[in-house]
């Protein structure tokens, strides 16, 4: 398999006036080829940052300190402006959270299609991006003619299904997706879950997938990063992590989603709540919740240590 | 599907009917604006058509003749015919309002899109500047304006215009920064749509509708500024007909009963702007997508 994107120890700050926002602090994270990785944590853990990083569409004060990206071996950190545009829509997509608001309200569906189809490919005319469109409007399963509608003419999930036709017009083999189902009602979540997973083959797309869902991750993904206060706890197959997880933190979270068969009085909950990111815990930063913190976690940072093919960030595997 | 004239005319009134049906009192509102502005329009357009004597003409009649009979707003005191002066004085004042609009709708569209997308140190200092203008009266930055810049047609333009580009900065402004939080704005950078691209297709489109109803209401507002700076004798050099000067040599007559020297040149300031005004509430209602959902 072959590498598409590997980010190496990268930290992304934002400076504000009370401090600095450590959001992303030294992530090491690769991707291969037409895997589906699911990014999960959760809010204001920097799995957001991280994707938005990866596009440098990071909104300021947040900058990227250290580290690089690199997608296909060229460093997207190093990218010139110029660079970027090119790199956005045609080669990394990226799909948001809210359909309802993400297309624009004053134009027709067909003419955002072509807008994007022309300023990208110079050899394109009107009629061309115009078929492109249609067959692209079809392998999402809505009628072609919809493309002569308005974003408030349309529902919202087959608003998220015309996003995404968008995001993958111009071919990219890397598709970010924020989570995209998190405005989606649960029906329409497993319809456009599946369009993903056929989206996929037929494009051979590689697909990060950043949600707080654990149940859209099980049913996607190939493998998941666990992130942790601007960290990555855990990363693994997906059946191995569900079956076995290694990292307490990734034990907690997954103790903690309900379960219908057993006969539980009370929900199982992680004691604490998420680390200020501006004065992180010293060490490792999950050790205010651990249950098995031991003396070395107050004091250092763990790094990530393999185990059974696994790469944990945890002193108890070091 | 062809029509004959009447069944054309026929349709066009029913559907003219529908729209009043439809938006209520604002559509007549908005008609009512646009006739009066319509027709003063009109009259600036074939003054020459339509005035029975030359505005200068210094032997159109006897002097200070009362209205009625050839002189239909009577004459003034250089026996010159009023109402020919009416017809002639709505070139200036229309010339001048809607110029000064257009050049003030002009900047301050275009700095407040640039000011509210780039943000940062441009954004602070241009906005000091335009609160600062936005906080004198509109009148008295006028008159130092005018003041400044001396008589004629084009300085008095700008005069009127300078006063009016805060309020479209600060209008765009907001809604450019509004906008350029929006997700769809966010989505079309991640397909790689450039600064200019976002600017020009997703915010500049979305902006220029709130500013159709503000430019109709200024357009009326610099109507009264015109007419109040040429009163004062500050905008204009005599040689222009303008209903404001009018209405200043006018004044001398009221008190012996010469009232059709004020009263015309008034009445017409008066009708010009609030047509303009109808014209701009009427619009601002109807183009207002809450109320059409009615």
């Amino acid at each position: 398999m072959k590498t598409i994107l590997e980010i190496e120890d990268l930290t992304v700050h934002f400076p504000i006036n009370i401090g600095t926002v450590r959001a992303v602090e030294g992530v090491n994270l690769t991707m291969e080829q037409g895997e589906v990785m699911g990014l999960v944590g959760e809010s204001g853990c920097g799995k957001s940052t991280l994707g938005f990083s990866i596009l440098r569409l990071l909104r300021p004060p947040g900058n990227i300190v250290s580290g690089r990206i690199l997608y296909h071996g060229q460093d997207i950190v190093q990218m010139s402006e110029r660079e970027l545009l090119s790199l956005r829509g045609s080669k990394i997509a990226m799909i948001f959270q809210d359909p309802l608001t993400s297309l624009n309200p004053l134009f027709r569906i067909d003419d955002q299609f072509i807008e994007t189809l022309l300023t990208h490919e110079k050899a394109m005319d009107r009629d061309g991006a115009f078929g492109r469109a249609e067959r692209m409007l079809e392998s999402l399963g809505i009628s072609p003619e919809r493309l002569l509608e308005y974003p408030h003419q349309m529902s919202g999930g087959m608003r998220q299904r015309i996003m995404i036709g968008m995001g993958l017009i111009l071919n990219p083999d890397l598709l970010i997706a924020d989570e995209p189902t998190t405005s989606l009602d649960v029906i329409v979540e497993a319809q456009f879950l599946d369009l993903l997973n056929d989206l996929r083959k037929q494009y051979g797309l590689t697909i990060l997938l950043i949600t707080h869902n654990l149940g859209v991750v099980a049913q996607l993904a190939d493998r998941i990063a666990v992130m942790y206060g601007g960290t990555i706890a855990e990363v693994g197959q997906a059946g191995a992590i569900f079956e076995s997880p290694l990292h307490p933190y990734t034990r907690g979270l997954l103790a903690s989603i309900p379960n219908i068969k057993l006969d539980q009085l009370k929900l199982t909950t992680m004691p604490g709540s998420p680390p200020d990111l501006v004065n992180p815990p010293s060490g490792c930063v999950f050790h205010p919740r651990c249950p098995r913190a031991m003396e070395v976690c107050r004091h250092e940072r763990p790094e990530g240590y393999s185990k059974d093919g696994r790469l944990v960030t945890c002193w108890l595997y070091g | 599907m062809r029509f004959s004239p009447a069944e054309a005319m026929a349709l066009a009134l029913s559907q003219f009917m529908g729209l009043g049906r439809k938006y209520g009192v604002e559509w007549w509102i908005l008609v009512a604006g646009a006739l009066v502005v319509l027709a003063i329009v009109f009259m600036a357009l074939f003054s020459g058509v339509i005035a029975p004597f030359s505005p200068y003409d210094q032997s159109a009649g006897p002097q200070l003749a009362p209205p009625g009979g050839k002189h239909l707003m009577g004459t003034d005191n250089l026996q010159r015919d009023v109402w020919s002066r009416i017809i002639y004085g709505s070139q200036t004042i229309l010339r001048v309002a809607v110029l000064a609009a257009i050049i003030s709708s002009f900047f301050g569209i275009i700095l407040g899109l640039i000011s509210g997308f780039s943000g940062g140190i441009f954004d602070r200092i241009l906005s000091l500047i335009m609160d600062s203008v936005y906080s004198f009266p509109g009148l008295i930055l006028a008159i130092a304006f005018a003041a400044m810049l001396g008589p004629g047609v084009i300085n008095i333009t700008l005069a009127v215009a300078v006063i009016y580009i805060p309020t479209y900065f600060r209008l765009v402004r907001g809604q450019t920064l509004s906008i350029k939080e929006e997700l769809y704005v966010e989505a079309a950078r991640a397909i790689g749509a450039s600064g200019s691209t976002i600017l020009w297709q997703y915010i500049f489109p979305n902006v220029i509708a709130t500013t159709v109803v503000v430019f109709t209401l200024n357009v009326a507002d610099a109507i009264m500024i015109e007419a109040a700076l040429t009163y004062l004798g500050l905008g204009l050099p005599p040689i222009i007909v303008d209903w404001g000067m009018d209405l200043a040599m006018g004044k001398k007559f009221l008190p012996s009963g010469q009232w059709w020297l004020i009263t015309f040149p008034g009445a017409m300031i008066s009708l010009l702007a609030l047509g303009f005004t109808m014209l701009g509430e009427g619009l601002a209602e109807i183009l207002n997508p809450r109320l059409l959902e009615r």
